[in-house]
C-alpha cells in the first residue's frame, strides 16, 4: 500500500546544499550532497555499509558536523552562529539504532525527561502525554517499567514515543531496527508506518526494502558519500538506473 | 599487664563527657569533610569532563597533588602554613572560632574531594557515548545532561569506591588530633594519660571505630541495593 | 620564593638525612627505611593472609577475613598506639619509636597487600586452575607454581601504589617522634619559626616528588603488563589506604 504523496505542500522541511564532510584528509564520507525533503514526505536512505548514510541523518541534527555547503531545517541554517543548539534539537525526533533508553528512568520518566526539562512542561501534563503516547505504541502497560525489562523491539517503541513527545516536525531514523531480532521488526515497523500513513515527515536510513516500498515516497541511494539516485521506490526498485544500484539491489536479492 | 581488665574507668562521669565529646566531634568533622569532598569531588568530576586541555590539566594537578602527598602533611600545611597567610581579620575570626576543627574539615575534605572525584570520573567514563548522544538528540543541554542521564548512572557504578572513600575520610579525622581537635583519638590519649588504664581505653576506642566503619559500609551496602534495584 | 630555596640550602642535610654523620639517621632516609623495611615483612604477611582469605578451609578462612576488616576499619594512628603500648609490654623491653613504627606498618599493609594478591589470585581466568587439576597437580601444586607467579606478577602495578600508601604512611611516625621526613621538617619549622609556610610546602613538595615518581611508575608497569595480559582488572590505583 503505497502512501499518496504530500504533492500539496512544498515546504522544504529539510535541505541539503552542496554538503560536503571530511573525517581526515583522506577519506570525504560525504561528496557534494544536494537533495531535500518536503512536508509529509517519507524518504528512504539507502545503500551499501560506508555510504555515509548515517552519517548524512546525523548532519541534520549536528550530530556529526559538516565542512562545506548548509543544511536547512524549517527554512533556518541550522549552522547559523547564533543558533540556539539545544532548542533547534529539540524540533527534531531522532531515533537511534540502539535505542539508547535511558537506563536509570522508568519508560515513562524517560518520555517526560525532555517536556520537563526542555521545554517546561509540568509533570502531570507531561506524564498525560507519556500515557498516550505509549497506548499510540502499544505499550500502555509498561509506562513505569525499567528499559532493561523490556525487549529490543519494546525499548524502541519507547524510544519512538520519546521522540515524539517533543511534537517534532521531522522525526529521524538511523537503522533503527538493525539492532533487533527478526522477530521485533515488524513491531517496529509497524508503528513507522502509522507515523508515516499520518502525515509525518520522515528520513530513515534502513535496509527493510518492503518499507520501503510500503510507505516511503523517495528512495534516496548512496554509495561511497554521493548521492547517486533520487527516485519512487517504485522506479527505484524495479528500474535502478546506475550500476552501483543495480549490484546493490542485486545483492540485496540474493539472501 | 598484670591488673584484670576494669571497664568501670571508662563510666566516671569526666571521662564519660570526654568520649561523647569526642565522638560529636568526630562526626562533625566526619560529616563537614565528607559533604565539601563530594561537592568538590562532583565539580571536578564535572569541569574534567568538559573538552577544555586547560581544565583538565588543572583538575589532573590538584589531584595528582593530594594523593601524593601524605594527608598529615597536608593538615600540617593548612594549619601552620596557609594560616599565617590569611588577611589579619580572618585569622581573628579563626583563633576565636577552633581554627583548628575548620583546618582539620578543610584539609581532609579537599584532599578526599580528590579520590572522590576520581571514582566518579571511572564511572562517567563507563558510561557509552551513545548516551549522551540520546540525551543532546532530545535537545537537553551539556550541563542538564550531566545532571540528569550522566551523573545518575556514573554515581551508581562508582558507589562502591565511593563508599570505600567513605570509610576512608572517616579514619583520616583521627589525624585532626595531632592539631589539637578533640576528637576520639584525643580523647582517649587524655584519658588514657590521667587514668593508665591503657588497654580498656584503647579497646573502647577501637570498638567505636570499627563499628562506625562497618556502618558506614552497611548504609553504602544498603543504598547500593538500593539503587540497582530502581535502575533495572 | 627565594626564602624557599634560602630554607632548603640551610636544611638539606637535616631533611634528608638528620644528623648523620653526626648522630642518629633522620629524615627522608628513615622515611625511605621505614618504607621498605614496611614493605619487605608485609609482602610475605600479606601473601600469606590472601591464602588464607581465599582458602575453602573454615579456620583458615575467618580469622584472616577478620584481621583484614578490623586494620582496614580502624585508623592507623589507633594502631600505632596499639603498638607503642603493647610491644614493650609483650617483649618486657622498651622499644624504640623507629621499632613500633616498622611493626605497625608491617601489620598494616600486609592486611591491604592481602587484598591485592587476592585480586590479583581471582583475576585470573579459571582456566589456569582448572588446568593446572587437570594435569594432576594438588591444590597447594597448583597455588604455588601457577596461581601464584601469575597473580603477583600481575600485581606488580598494585604493590608500587601500596609502596607509596606506604611512604605517605611513615609522616605518622612523627606522633611518636620517629625521626623520619615530616619530623625532621617540623624541627626546622621550630627552629625558624617565621616561615611555617615555606617549610611546609618544601615538605609537601619532597613527598610529591618521591609519590608521584613512583605512582607514574606504577602507570607505566601497569600499560606494560595490561598489554601482555589482555581481560584482567587493573588495580594500581585503588586500594589506598592514604594517611
Amino acid at each position: 500500500m503505497k502512501k499518496i504523496s504530500a504533492a500539496a505542500s512544498d515546504k522544504k522541511i529539510i535541505a541539503f546544499n552542496a554538503v560536503n564532510k571530511w573525517y581526515s584528509p583522506h577519506f570525504q564520507a560525504l561528496k557534494n550532497i544536494n537533495a531535500d525533503i518536503v512536508k509529509g514526505e517519507v524518504v528512504v536512505l539507502c545503500g551499501p555499509s560506508g555510504s555515509g548514510k548515517s552519517t548524512l541523518i546525523r548532519t541534520v541534527n549536528r550530530l556529526e558536523e559538516i565542512q562545506n555547503g548548509t543544511i536547512e531545517f524549517d527554512g533556518q541554517d541550522i549552522h547559523a552562529p547564533k543558533l540556539d543548539v539545544n532548542k533547534f534539537r529539540s524540533h527534531i525526533g531522532f531515533v537511534f539504532q540502539s535505542f539508547n533508553l535511558f537506563p536509570h528512568l522508568s519508560v515513562a520518566e524517560n518520555i517526560m525527561l525532555a517536556p520537563i526539562n526542555v521545554l517546561g512542561k509540568s509533570r502531570p501534563k507531561a506524564r498525560q502525554r507519556a500515557v498516550e503516547l505509549l497506548e499510540r505504541v502499544g505499550l500502555a502497560a509498561k509506562a513505569d517499567a525499567y528499559p532493561g525489562q523490556l525487549s529490543g523491539g519494546q525499548q524502541q517503541r519507547v524510544a519512538i514515543a520519546r521522540a515524539l513527545a517533543m511534537d517534532p516536525p521531522a522525526m529521524l531514523f538511523d537503522e533503527p531496527t538493525s539492532a533487533l531480532d527478526p522477530e521485533m521488526v515488524g513491531e517496529v515497523l509497524q508503528v513507522m508506518k502509522s507515523l508515516a500513513r499520518e502525515g509525518m515527515t520522515m528520513m530513515c536510513v534502513t535496509h527493510e526494502m518492503n518499507f520501503a516500498r510500503e510507505v516511503a515516497d523517495t528512495v534516496w541511494f548512496m554509495d561511497a558519500g554521493r548521492l547517486i539516485e533520487k527516485d519512487t521506490p517504485d522506479n527505484f526498485f524495479n528500474r535502478p538506473q546506475s550500476e552501483r544500484a543495480q549490484k546493490f539491489l542485486s545483492d540485496l536479492r540474493s539472501h | 599487664m598484670n591488673a584484670k581488665l576494669d571497664f568501670s574507668i571508662l563510666m566516671r562521669p569526666d571521662y564519660l563527657k570526654m568520649v561523647l565529646e569526642g565522638v560529636v566531634t568526630m562526626f562533625e568533622l566526619t560529616l563537614l569533610a565528607w559533604i565539601l569532598a563530594m561537592v568538590v569531588g562532583t565539580v571536578l568530576a564535572v569541569v574534567r569532563m568538559t573538552n577544555s586541555r586547560i581544565a583538565q590539566g588543572c583538575v589532573a594537578t590538584y589531584v595528582e597533588y593530594h594523593q601524593n602527598v601524605p594527608m598529615l602533611v597536608q593538615i600540617f600545611l593548612w594549619y601552620f602554613g596557609v594560616a599565617t597567610l590569611l588577611p589579619a581579620t580572618w585569622q581573628h575570626w579563626l583563633n576565636a572560632n577552633h581554627s583548628e576543627f575548620v583546618f582539620a574539615f578543610i584539609a581532609v575534605g579537599l584532599a578526599m574531594a580528590a579520590y572522590m572525584s576520581e571514582d566518579l570520573r571511572g564511572g562517567i567514563r563507563s558510561i557509552p557515548k551513545s548516551q549522551i548522544e540520546a540525551a543532546r538528540a532530545l535537545g537537553l543541554s551539556y550541563l542538564k545532561a550531566s545532571r540528569l542521564v550522566v551523573l545518575p548512572q556514573a554515581i551508581r557504578i562508582a558507589m562502591p569506591t565511593l563508599v570505600s572513600h567513605t570509610v576512608l575520610l572517616f579514619k583520616n579525622t583521627s589525624l585532626a588530633m595531632t592539631i589539637g581537635v578533640a576528637e576520639l583519638t584525643y580523647a582517649t590519649r587524655e584519658i588514657e594519660s590521667q587514668s593508665f588504664r591503657t588497654v580498656e581505653v584503647y579497646l573502647m576506642a577501637t570498638a567505636l571505630y570499627l563499628s562506625i566503619s562497618l556502618l558506614i559500609m552497611t548504609i553504602g551496602a544498603m543504598i547500593e541495593r538500593q539503587l540497582r534495584i530502581q535502575a533495572r | 620564593m627565594q626564602d624557599i630555596f634560602i630554607i632548603l640550602r640551610d636544611n638539606w642535610a637535616l631533611l634528608l638525612v638528620g644528623q648523620y654523620p653526626n648522630g642518629p639517621l633522620g629524615g627522608l632516609a628513615i622515611t625511605l627505611l621505614l618504607s621498605i623495611l614496611g614493605l619487605v615483612f608485609a609482602f610475605p604477611l600479606g601473601v600469606i593472609l590472601a591464602l588464607a582469605r581465599v582458602s575453602p578451609i573454615r579456620w583458615l578462612r575467618v580469622p584472616a577475613m577478620t584481621v583484614i576488616y578490623v586494620v582496614r576499619g580502624v585508623p592507623l594512628i589507633m594502631f600505632i598506639f596499639w603498638t607503642y603500648f603493647f610491644l614493650p609490654a609483650l617483649t618486657g623491653q622498651t622499644v624504640s619509636g623507629f621499632t613500633t613504627m616498622v611493626v605497625t606498618l608491617v601489620i598494616y599493609q600486609a592486611a591491604y597487600l592481602a587484598e591485592v594478591v587476592r585480586a590479583g589470585i581471582e583475576g585470573l581466568p579459571h582456566g589456569q586452575t582448572e588446568a593446572s587439576r587437570a594435569l594432576g597437580l594438588s591444590y597447594m601444586q597448583t597455588t604455588l607454581k601457577v596461581v601464584l607467579p601469575q597473580a603477583l606478577y600481575n600485581m606488580v602495578p598494585a604493590m608500587v601504589s601500596q609502596f607509596v600508601s606506604t611512604i605517605k604512611e611513615t609522616s605518622l611516625g612523627y606522633v611518636i617522634s620517629v625521626n623520619e621526613l615530616t619530623f625532621a621538617a617540623n624541627q626546622v619549622n621550630n627552629t625558624l619559626l617565621t616561615q611555617p609556610f615555606q617549610v611546609f610546602i618544601i615538605l609537601a613538595g619532597i613527598y610529591f616528588l618521591l609519590c608521584f615518581s613512583l605512582t607514574q611508575l606504577a602507570r607505566y608497569l601497569e600499560q606494560r603488563i595490561a598489554g601482555k595480559r589482555t581481560g584482567l582488572q587493573t588495580l594500581s590505583r585503588r586500594m589506598q589506604p592514604v594517611e
